[in-house]
């Protein structure tokens, strides 16, 4: 298993760690059975632009770096924006994953649609009409576990 | 000021200065084949023996032959490795005539792969395995192995050292206990030849895998100690080198270079492992004293000079390993991540830890090339690296772990 030097460098000097005191949007998923949790941070403008996002994560060098990536690939863009950021784009972007780390991918993706969804929750809507269900499912990352090993 | 620090002298170790200067001449000048009749086959066939003599003698093989002190080298069979002494010694015993049609076999749940996975496949075959629980330090239950025990096992085989912890087992009560039903003890002594005194006689070893770049030998070369009387189905047919069980042309060199290699940690073990059990004492405590939320794993006495084995909570191991990598400081992991399935290592399943814990797994093992400083350094080095790592985790809140919380939260599916 090898990781590409872009991945070695969001690992070494992750982007946007930490936490956001006055975040109107948390999500988390994974759980520390698997060895996998992240945790992400939005602020989001009254317009839907994300202003900040910060993230949080326990887990392998694969899994901090989808999280920096991710992070740093919404930062500016709007809620609509940010849903559309796939799994397999945050891995292009880090110049691929070894096979066997994808799903720490899939966890970034849907940490972001999490804490979107909670975004959404607070702001009095239902999340469950925009993101298609309402990204309270831990179940759902674990069989993505699943597949991806 | 950053240095480079190699602490994981149990995945392999630098080549000594005296095995390498030993193999040189194997390489080059006297490339015969020890199978050839003409002299330079002669005198390659005669290193080849010599070399087998001395691991004999290094583990205290078989009383002597003749008046020269020659030891029967058919109780050392040279093999491409410990994966494949351990293939050899366990699959060729069980088919081979000594287990006298007897079709179970009693190992631990902690050996190493080239045990268990060799153990699966007998299963498939049909025989009966029985898996031996540890206690938390990692110790075989002898109460289990006693009620296991019957008139249908053939074998017991029980690693002399863990790798991932460095628990001894009490190798001597066990071959005794193999022996009480006619049954016999082989031991996966990978880890353990050159690092703790092994005396194949007084122990009761019937058979002891072995592996040479462990104790600063070459790679690709390790040995079968296969007491005489022991009959086995050969691991490789060919050209019958090694008494037919393990053809191929020898690798002269590689056997020549582990024999040296084996001589010198042999020979110097008590002072060279006083020196490295030193060390490890001291980056023990400098580690548990310094990071809070670590546990120490294995048996704290009777274990390996040299291995360290800690778990520190609310991270996970692949990280810790490529930023110590980045520190220069080469250590390794049990961690999920690091063993590509969903499972943390089956060591420190066994030895009960959870899995949320056993996650954050490192080990660490020196050797003799290692310093105080090189220790000093570790030490601090972990110590940053755990902390940058924690200030990082969700399940690090206020200075401490916040793991049930993590887990309950998502427990449900």
């Amino acid at each position: 298993m090898q990781y590409s030097e872009k991945v070695l460098d969001h690992f070494t000097h992750p982007r946007n760690v930490g936490e956001i005191e006055d975040a109107n949007g948390v999500g988390e998923v994974g759980n520390a059975k698997c060895g996998d949790i992240m945790k992400i941070y939005l602020k989001v403008s009254d317009d839907g632009i994300i202003e900040d996002v910060k993230f949080k994560t326990f887990g392998c060098g694969a899994a901090i770096a989808t999280s920096s990536m991710a992070t740093e690939m919404v930062k500016g863009k709007t809620l609509e924006e940010a849903l559309k950021l796939t799994n397999k784009a945050v891995a292009e972007a880090l110049d691929g994953l070894p096979p066997v780390k994808m799903h720490c991918s899939v966890l970034a993706e849907e940490a972001l649609r999490s804490a979107i969804a909670d975004y959404y929750k607070r702001m009095g809507k239902d999340p469950t009409e925009i993101l298609g269900c309402d990204m309270d499912c831990a179940a759902c990352h674990h069989e993505h576990d699943e597949h991806a090993h | 000021m950053k240095r480079f620090v190699y602490a994981d002298n149990a995945a392999t170790t630098p080549l000594s200065e005296t095995a390498f200067n030993a193999m040189k001449p194997w390489l080059t000048e006297f490339y015969g084949n020890p199978s050839s009749l003409y002299r330079i086959g002669r005198e390659a066939k005669m290193a080849l023996n010599e070399a087998r003599t001395t691991v004999g003698k290094c583990l205290n093989a078989a009383s002597p032959v003749n008046e020269a002190n020659d030891y029967a080298p058919g109780e050392i069979i040279f093999t491409g490795g410990g994966s494949q002494a351990d293939n050899l010694a366990i699959r060729g015993f069980m088919h081979g005539p000594t287990a006298k049609g007897r079709k179970h076999l009693i190992t631990s749940k902690i050996e190493h792969h080239a045990v268990l996975y060799t153990c699966e496949a007998l299963e498939k075959e049909g025989y009966r395995v029985t898996y031996l629980d540890v206690d938390k330090e990692g110790h075989v239950d002898l109460e289990q192995l006693k009620r296991e025990l019957s008139e249908d096992t053939a074998l017991v085989s029980v690693m002399a050292a863990n790798n991932e912890i460095g628990t001894i087992q009490p190798l001597k009560e066990i071959a005794a206990l193999a022996h009480s039903v006619g049954a016999k003890f082989h031991t996966d002594a990978v880890q353990a030849v050159g690092h703790m005194h092994i005396d194949v006689q007084e122990m009761g070893i019937d058979m002891l895998s072995l592996s040479a770049h462990k104790f600063r030998g070459p790679r690709g070369v390790g040995a079968l100690y296969l007491k005489k009387g022991i009959a086995l189905e050969p691991l490789v047919y060919g050209g019958g080198q090694e008494r037919g069980l393990c053809s191929g042309t020898e690798n002269t060199a590689g056997c020549i270079g582990l024999a040296a290699a084996m001589k010198e940690a042999v020979e110097g073990l008590d002072e060279k492992m006083g020196y490295v059990k030193r060390l490890t004492d001291k980056l023990v405590k400098g580690v548990m004293d310094k990071i809070p939320y670590t546990h120490y794993t294995g048996d704290p006495v009777n274990r390996l000079p040299g291995t360290a084995s800690f778990v520190f909570e609310a991270i996970e191991g692949e990280g810790l390993i490529l930023m110590l990598d980045n520190m220069g400081v080469c250590g390794s992991t049990g961690s999920a991540c690091s063993t590509g399935s969903l499972d943390p290592s089956h060591v420190l399943m066994a030895i009960g830890l959870p899995h949320e814990i056993a996650h954050g797994s490192l080990r660490l093992t020196l050797g003799e090339q290692n310093t105080e400083e090189d220790v000093d350094y570790i030490i601090e080095t972990v110590a940053q690296v755990v902390s940058t790592l924690r200030s990082m985790s969700p399940v690090w809140e206020n200075g401490k772990p916040n793991l049930t919380a993590a887990s309950e939260l998502h427990e449900h599916h």
